[in-house]
């Protein structure tokens, strides 16, 4: 049996995964989990994800849940160098970066992806402002931190692509796919750096399975 | 070899994150402390280190790191040992399990019993506001769907990673520790494997040391 991803190809998390297997150009079987019906909740899936979320993996007898914990494994089997794991401080800052996508940057992304696509789209919903304000000034805090690094190096851990880089891709297609696209404008580096992430074959491959009709939530 | 250093107070979760690490692997360290209360964490010295202007960062020679789980992880990789071995990475599987549950930590447990450690006692204390009860109780009612998981799962394994304690487990010292001096630790009580967990934990040399700088009382 060959590995499976469980869940919706349009979820960020998931899309974290799709993308390093695409890297490692491993075979894969993507399984869908129908969200909008409560599928993600149902016991088949609680037993491979007990928070009732996505993504779920199995590889074998192996059960994996939470996206960078996957990611990881999917990059060290399939060897690839996105983790610097042969060098002792190179992956030290491949993880901090990775640490920063998720405290700073995906933290504040994610509400302003829920209000922006989720709530309108899947919930019949109206976003809430005060709530996408307030993420867009965290965002932007982020934004100047990552300028100033990007300024510096090619990439976040230094002058190599890592999966520190890669981990804002998901995220980063719904920012340039929503109405603050424009953000990025006032940090030219991230903007640059950004345009480089979407421009690997293996993001291009993944953003496919997110538009198609079946990868979507609703 | 110089002792590493690690800028923050030696009582902040998110230092003692690091330094658990560190006692694990008997590593020789320095805190040098940073004055909170007088905004150091936001002084040009200290963005320099940590340029989100946060605690801990840290030092090694040449080599500076910010964020807790990344610094921890260094430390753990760098002086790995045939007694200390928190990230198994000689064994795939093994090492997927431990960075699973080590992001379960951060994204699962910590959402849910943090901000009954920042009501409970560091608003109260330390800047004198007081406890949010709705934060709490949503609060509480978050970590009890997450013992659960917990629970069943310490109850097939003795630690979270597998029978064998890992940098998964030691994640959830700090913020375990204060919780523990909130009104609402017998919530632990109710998940019987998640109680002995933890209580082995507390055990731990590191641990102890640790904990003996910690306080349980809050003025």
């Amino acid at each position: 049996m060959g590995m499976k991803v469980y869940g919706p190809a349009a979820s960020t998390n998931v899309a974290r995964v799709l993308v390093c297997l695409e890297e490692v150009d491993a075979e894969y079987e993507l399984v869908p989990v129908d969200m909008p019906s409560g599928e993600h909740k149902s016991p088949e899936h609680l037993v491979r994800n007990p928070f009732g979320q996505v993504p779920a993996f199995q590889d074998g007898e192996l059960i994996l849940t939470e996206s960078r914990a996957i990611a990881k494994y999917v990059l060290r089997k399939g060897g690839s160098q996105l983790l610097r794991e042969c060098n002792l401080s190179e992956s030290a800052v491949v993880n901090v970066w990775l640490e920063v996508e998720a405290a700073h940057f995906n933290s504040a992304m994610s509400p302003i992806i829920f209000q922006c696509f989720v709530v309108p789209m899947v919930l019949g919903g109206t976003p809430d402002m005060k709530i996408v304000q307030e993420n867009l000034e965290k965002l932007k805090k982020a934004l100047e931190v990552y300028e100033a690094r990007l300024s510096k190096f090619k990439y976040l851990a230094g002058d190599f692509f890592s999966l520190a880089d890669l981990s804002h891709f998901p995220t980063a297609y719904y920012l340039l796919g929503g109405p603050h696209a424009s953000v990025i404008d006032a940090y030219p580096h991230v903007k640059a750096w950004i345009a480089d992430i979407m421009a690997r074959p293996s993001v291009k491959k993944v953003t496919e399975l997110m538009k198609m009709p079946s990868a979507q939530t609703d | 070899m110089a002792p590493v250093k690690v800028f923050g107070s030696a009582m902040s979760t998110n230092v003692v994150r690091v330094l658990v690490c560190l006692e694990e692997v008997g590593a020789e360290y320095e805190v040098v402390n940073i004055d909170f209360q007088a905004k150091e964490h936001k002084s040009p010295e200290h963005v320099a280190r940590n340029p989100f202007g946060q605690i801990p960062a840290f030092q090694d020679g040449d080599l500076f790191l910010f964020e807790s789980r990344a610094i921890a992880k260094y430390v753990a990789r760098k002086h790995k040992s045939a007694d200390a071995d928190l990230l198994r990475e000689g064994n795939l599987n093994e090492a997927a399990m431990v960075d699973v549950w080590t992001e379960v930590e951060a994204h699962q447990y910590n959402p849910a019993i943090s901000p009954i450690v920042y009501e409970c006692l560091v608003n109260p204390a330390m800047k004198g506001l007081p406890t949010n009860q709705k934060v709490v109780d949503e609060s509480l009612d978050k970590l009890k769907k997450v013992l659960e998981v917990y629970e069943a799962r310490l109850s097939k394994t003795k630690y979270l990673a597998g029978d064998f304690v890992s940098f998964a487990d030691l994640n959830h010292f700090p913020y375990t520790y204060y919780f523990m001096a909130t009104p609402h630790a017998l919530v632990f009580d109710s998940y019987p494997h998640v109680k002995v967990w933890w209580e082995s934990l507390m055990s731990r040399p590191s641990v102890k040391k640790l904990s003996a700088n910690m306080p349980t009382s809050w003025p």
